[in-house]
Order: C-alpha cells, then sequence, then structure tokens
C-alpha cells in the first residue's frame, strides 16, 4: 500500500482546529521555523480510509488468537473503554484544583489500594509509562535507598540468565553493574550460584516469578532470603503476574519493590503504542522514595476528601503528573468488574488454558520442561529443526496464514529454536482446539514440504519482511522526491 | 565449517591468533557466527580498556537475539577493528578475518583449545 506521504495532494486538507479566538504570540524569531513544515496533504476521507486499509494490514488481539509469550495479549473488555472514555476523566487538567478533581483522585487511591493487596506492597506509584520504565523505577528506588544509609559500595544488580532483557538493560540505565547467574537445568535459580554471587557489594536481585520459562520457582523464600541477608534488596518483574494474580503475592515472597504492567495482566490496551503503564509497588521503607504524588485522605464530620501528598525523599518525577491516567481508569474497571472471587479465577484459567494446549500438544512437539506450567510453556524445536531444517521462524510464519498471531520466538535464550505459548485466560477451549489442530497441522507438514513453509506466509499483506537488511540499513524518515539526505 | 590451524578457540566461540608472545588479535568463530545468524550490530570497546580473560568485552546483536562476546585473554585493547561497526555482516563473511580487537601484553591464554579439540567440542554440542 502506498504511504501517506505517497497519497499526498498539495492544497488538500480538513479542519480539525477550532478558530482561534485568543491573541496570536508569535515565536522568537531564532525559535521558528526557517522552511514550512512538509505534512502530508489529505482530505478527511482520504485519511479516514488510509487507517482503515493499515488496520486490516495488521493483526489485534480483536482479529483473531495472540498467543504472544511473556506478553499477556489478553482481550481487552469494552467495559473499560466506557470508562476511561467519561467526560470526568477525559476532561480534566492535570493542575486543576483538588476539589474539583476528587473522583479522578478516589481512581488513584482506590488502584493503589487494590494493587497493593494484589501484590503484598505498601505504597505505588503510577507515573512510569511501561514495564521497563517501571524497572528503571524501582531500581532508582533501590539505589535511594542504599545511598540514604550512606552505604556507597553496594555496586551490583544480579539478574539470571533467563531474565527479560529489559532486566539488565534497565540496571544497567541505573549505573549498576550486572551480574547475569546461569539457571539450573529446570530454569529456576540455581540457590548455589546465587549464594557465591551476593555480597557486600550487592545492591540487589532483579526476578520474575513465575520465571521466564514459565515454571513457578518453589525456592524464591530461600532465594530472598540470601539476597537480604548479604543486604540486597528483592525486585520483582510483574511480566508474569497473570498466572499468580490474587493466588500469591510478590511480597509475601519477600520481594520489597513491583513494577506490573497494566497492558498485560489488568486488560488495558497493548501494542502499538498502547499507552502502557507501569506502576510501581514498594514495601512501606521505600515509600518515601517514590515517584511523583502520592493520594491521601483527609477525614472529619463533614466527610471525607482526597488530596496529594509529596514523598519526603523523592527520587523526583520519572514521568508527567500521574502518568497515563486514563490506563490507570481502565485497570481499576477490570478489577472492579473480576472483584475478589474474579482476579484469581482468571490466574487459575491462564495457567489451565497453557496447560491444556502444553499437553495437547507434547506428543508432536518437544516440550522444553516436561512439567506443569504455570500461564505459558516452551517448546524446543531444535530437533525438528536438525531433521528437517523448518525453523522456530518458519512455524511462526506459517502460524499467520491461519489467522494466529506467532508465539514468541527465540526467547528465552537459554531455549534454542524457542517457542513461547501464552493463550492467556481469554480464549475459549474452542479456539484453543483450533489453535492445537493448526500447530499439529504445521509439524506434520514440517517433514513432507519443508520448503513450502520456508516461504511462509502466503495469505498476509507481507510475507517475509527482510529483517536483516532492515536493522542493518534503516530508513526511519519519509524524504519526500527533491530532498536532501 | 571452517577451523583454521593456526587459531586458539574457547569453549564460548572466539578465536584467537597470537602475533607475537604477548600479541594477539580476537574474533568470534565460524561456528558461532553461523549459529548467531545474520549479524546487525556490535558493541566494541575502546582502546586503552583492559580485556580479562573469560569476560565480556564486546557484544553482538543478531535480529534474533543480543550476545555478548568472552575475551579469550586477559590484556590491554591496543586497538578496535571499527570497520565492524559500519560492516557487521563482514563476520558472518569472513570470520577470521572479521578480527574484534588487539590485545598486547596477553596473559591467561592457557587452556584455550586447538582447531582439532575445538572441532570435537562443538560435535558435543550437536
Amino acid at each position: 500500500m502506498k504511504l501517506v506521504f505517497e497519497k499526498s495532494s498539495p492544497g488538500r486538507g480538513m479542519e480539525l482546529l477550532a478558530p482561534c479566538d485568543v491573541p496570536q504570540v508569535e515565536l522568537a524569531k531564532e525559535n521558528q521555523r526557517s522552511s514550512r513544515l512538509r505534512l502530508p496533504q489529505m482530505s478527511e476521507n482520504e485519511i479516514s480510509r488510509h487507517y482503515t486499509e493499515l488496520a486490516k494490514g495488521a493483526h489485534g488481539v480483536n482479529d483473531g488468537f495472540y498467543p504472544l509469550g511473556s506478553c499477556t495479549m489478553k482481550y481487552n473488555p469494552k467495559i473499560n473503554e466506557k470508562a476511561a472514555s467519561l467526560k470526568g476523566f477525559t476532561e480534566l487538567h492535570p493542575l486543576q484544583p483538588e476539589h474539583t478533581v476528587q473522583g479522578a483522585l478516589e481512581v488513584l487511591h482506590l488502584a493503589e489500594i487494590y494493587l497493593c493487596q494484589i501484590t503484598g506492597m505498601d505504597a505505588m506509584t503510577f507515573q512510569p509509562a511501561a514495564g521497563a520504565h517501571g524497572e528503571l523505577t524501582g531500581l532508582l528506588l533501590i539505589k535511594a535507598y542504599h545511598e540514604g544509609r550512606q552505604d556507597g559500595k553496594r555496586r551490583k544488580i544480579i539478574v539470571p540468565d533467563s531474565a527479560h532483557g529489559t532486566n539488565p538493560a534497565s540496571a544497567a540505565m541505573c549505573g549498576y553493574d550486572v551480574v547475569s547467574i546461569p539457571s539450573r537445568e529446570d530454569g529456576c535459580v540455581d540457590l548455589e550460584q546465587l549464594q557465591a554471587a551476593v555480597g557486600e557489594d550487592t545492591a540487589g536481585l532483579m526476578l520474575t516469578n513465575p520465571n521466564t520459562v514459565g515454571l513457578f520457582d518453589k525456592n524464591i523464600l530461600e532465594i530472598t532470603r540470601i539476597v537480604h541477608e548479604a543486604g540486597g534488596l528483592c525486585y520483582y518483574d510483574g511480566a508474569n503476574l497473570n498466572a499468580i494474580m490474587g493466588i500469591a503475592r510478590p511480597g509475601d515472597m519477600g520481594f520489597d519493590v513491583v513494577h506490573l504492567n497494566l497492558h498485560k495482566t489488568f486488560s488495558t490496551p497493548h501494542g502499538g503504542g498502547g499507552p502502557g503503564s507501569g506502576p510501581v509497588g514498594c514495601k512501606d521503607f521505600l515509600k518515601t522514595y517514590l515517584p511523583g504524588a502520592g493520594v491521601g485522605i483527609w477525614e472529619n464530620e463533614n466527610g471525607k476528601a482526597y488530596h496529594l501528598t509529596d514523598h519526603e525523599k523523592s527520587i523526583g518525577a520519572v514521568k508527567m503528573f500521574y502518568g497515563n491516567f486514563l490506563v490507570v481508569v481502565r485497570a481499576l474497571t477490570y478489577i472492579l468488574t473480576l472483584g475478589k472471587e474474579g482476579i484469581p479465577e482468571a490466574a487459575a484459567n491462564a495457567v489451565l488454558n497453557a496447560n491444556y494446549m502444553r499437553v495437547k500438544l507434547s506428543d508432536v512437539y518437544q516440550m522444553a520442561y516436561e512439567e506443569t506450567c504455570m500461564h505459558e510453556f516452551v517448546m524446543t524445536l531444535e530437533k525438528l529443526k536438525h531433521d528437517t531444517g523448518v525453523s522456530a521462524m518458519d512455524i511462526a510464519k506459517a502460524l499467520l496464514d491461519y489467522g494466529i498471531h506467532p508465539p514468541t520466538m527465540y526467547f528465552p535464550l537459554i531455549v534454542h529454536e524457542a517457542l513461547m505459548v501464552e493463550p492467556t485466560e481469554t480464549e475459549s477451549r474452542e479456539t484453543l482446539d483450533e489453535a492445537i489442530e493448526v500447530f499439529r497441522r504445521i509439524y506434520q507438514q514440517a517433514a513432507k514440504q519443508p520448503d513450502y513453509l520456508h516461504g511462509a506466509p502466503y495469505e498476509t499483506p507481507i510475507g517475509r519482511p527482510d529483517e536483516v537488511t532492515a536493522a542493518r540499513k534503516p530508513i526511519l524518515t519519509y524524504r519526500w522526491e527533491g530532498q536532501e539526505t | 565449517m571452517n577451523f583454521p590451524e593456526e587459531l586458539r578457540y574457547t569453549k564460548t566461540h572466539e578465536w584467537v591468533k597470537m602475533e607475537d608472545d604477548t600479541t594477539a588479535y580476537v574474533g568470534l568463530s565460524d561456528y558461532a557466527q553461523d549459529a548467531l545468524g545474520d549479524l546487525v550490530f556490535v558493541n566494541l570497546p575502546e582502546t586503552g580498556d583492559t580485556v580479562s580473560a573469560g569476560e565480556t568485552f564486546a557484544d553482538v546483536e543478531s535480529v534474533k537475539a543480543v550476545s555478548d562476546v568472552y575475551s579469550p585473554v586477559s590484556g590491554t585493547v591496543a586497538e578496535v577493528n571499527e570497520e565492524l561497526l559500519d560492516a557487521p555482516e563482514s563476520i558472518n563473511e569472513s570470520p577470521y578475518d572479521a578480527w574484534f580487537i588487539k590485545v598486547e601484553g596477553v596473559s591467561g591464554q592457557d587452556g584455550l583449545m586447538s582447531a582439532s579439540e575445538y572441532e570435537a567440542y562443538i560435535k558435543t554440542l550437536e
């Protein structure tokens, strides 16, 4: 399809902005553009069709099954959108006087209470924009804590080799040295390796449980004890919370800081810019370092009122105001819709769906770990690739022709030719059965028609993009004809 | 797959070419580039940095993943092959010409494998 720039026609346009009814102010000469901004010129009709065409070429949760491991692509209930589009939320200014935004403050207050209950934390900030931003924020809390105790020798963050790549990246961003410890054969933390890695220079440990291969690390209390005894803190990556929400709490496992991905676990839009939300929760002793304002309650004989409170030793803002506020509205709607019974039930069904698929596929596909999984499972296609030449990538691409979004590929790195499947709780048994059938059909095809699979997909708007050239020689901006590069 | 006789190898798939007793070139083996797939980005240390045997000194990025590169020897980085920054594909095309760093004051090179030992080691991985 043509790019929006290629559809541009000089002089065409539409009225989006209301007429200006305030005095015009000119910027200082040195701050003005020297040439006109070149924007595509299109009618409203053309631009509407352009984006509809783009939407048709994409695949979202609304289009079909989306078992992208570790991403928790669950369905986003429409009632979330209804709540988030209420005028009382959408037509607010973040600097409005507190007494005019009591409802919005109540949303932040309730979301904090419920999410703290679910995670076993004492306080929470909603500023971080997404998961990795939450990681950075959480690590800054840990850093502020050690610095607050004048303990300057704690320079190292321990990360298992199965961790999400964002973990070591966040630690490095925070100025820490990263110590990677190898996992045991079953993907869990090797206690001896951990014991050997901790010491007076340990600032903390970053971990997700269930871990990256979809298994619950049963030694979790021992793990957090070892880190605490060495004087470090424990950070919980909330990427995999969907498996345990309402059932087990990071706070009870010994974690001091957590981040959540509201866009994963709490059914808010995910992918394509979301926007996401990565709130960070912490235990009481870290609350004073939180970024942004907290919400408190004043109560007297006339009733109660919400107000914003500052954190005494705050690390400073990590994003403007209250983060992606409307995402928090959606997440709170989800929590209230499911309620105290629904939240653990959702987690249980996520685990059930993953195990259903795992067992129904395990006579054909080789599982990386032959045991009951949590919300996701990992297959290894090393043998298939060796025998037929068909790789995890080929299988993933072939799924697209059946309207299924591929699982996560080549992750975790400790499993070769990995496909990581996370069905989520919002898929019916019929959908799972259909997907199982497709997975099995493609596997059989691998032996008979490997070349066909090397060329898949055939039915999608784009077949196989040239990822190598895209990475080596990226073209990131549009060049108008005759424009100098 | 090609493993030149005059080079030494590590279990983490780097090669070392000793120019003299204390100077060495370091790169990635043919096996490594094949397993990683098309490389699209290389992160190199700077001249004057110290490297330690068994510790990471660079990383390479393929379409699949980012992987650490471990130094086979200890010493000081005397030269960096900056051509790799613009042409990471040369590691895929010619792994034994595409050296990453030149190390001076080399020590810790004991325990490296010969070409035949490395080839036997790779067989155990398959």
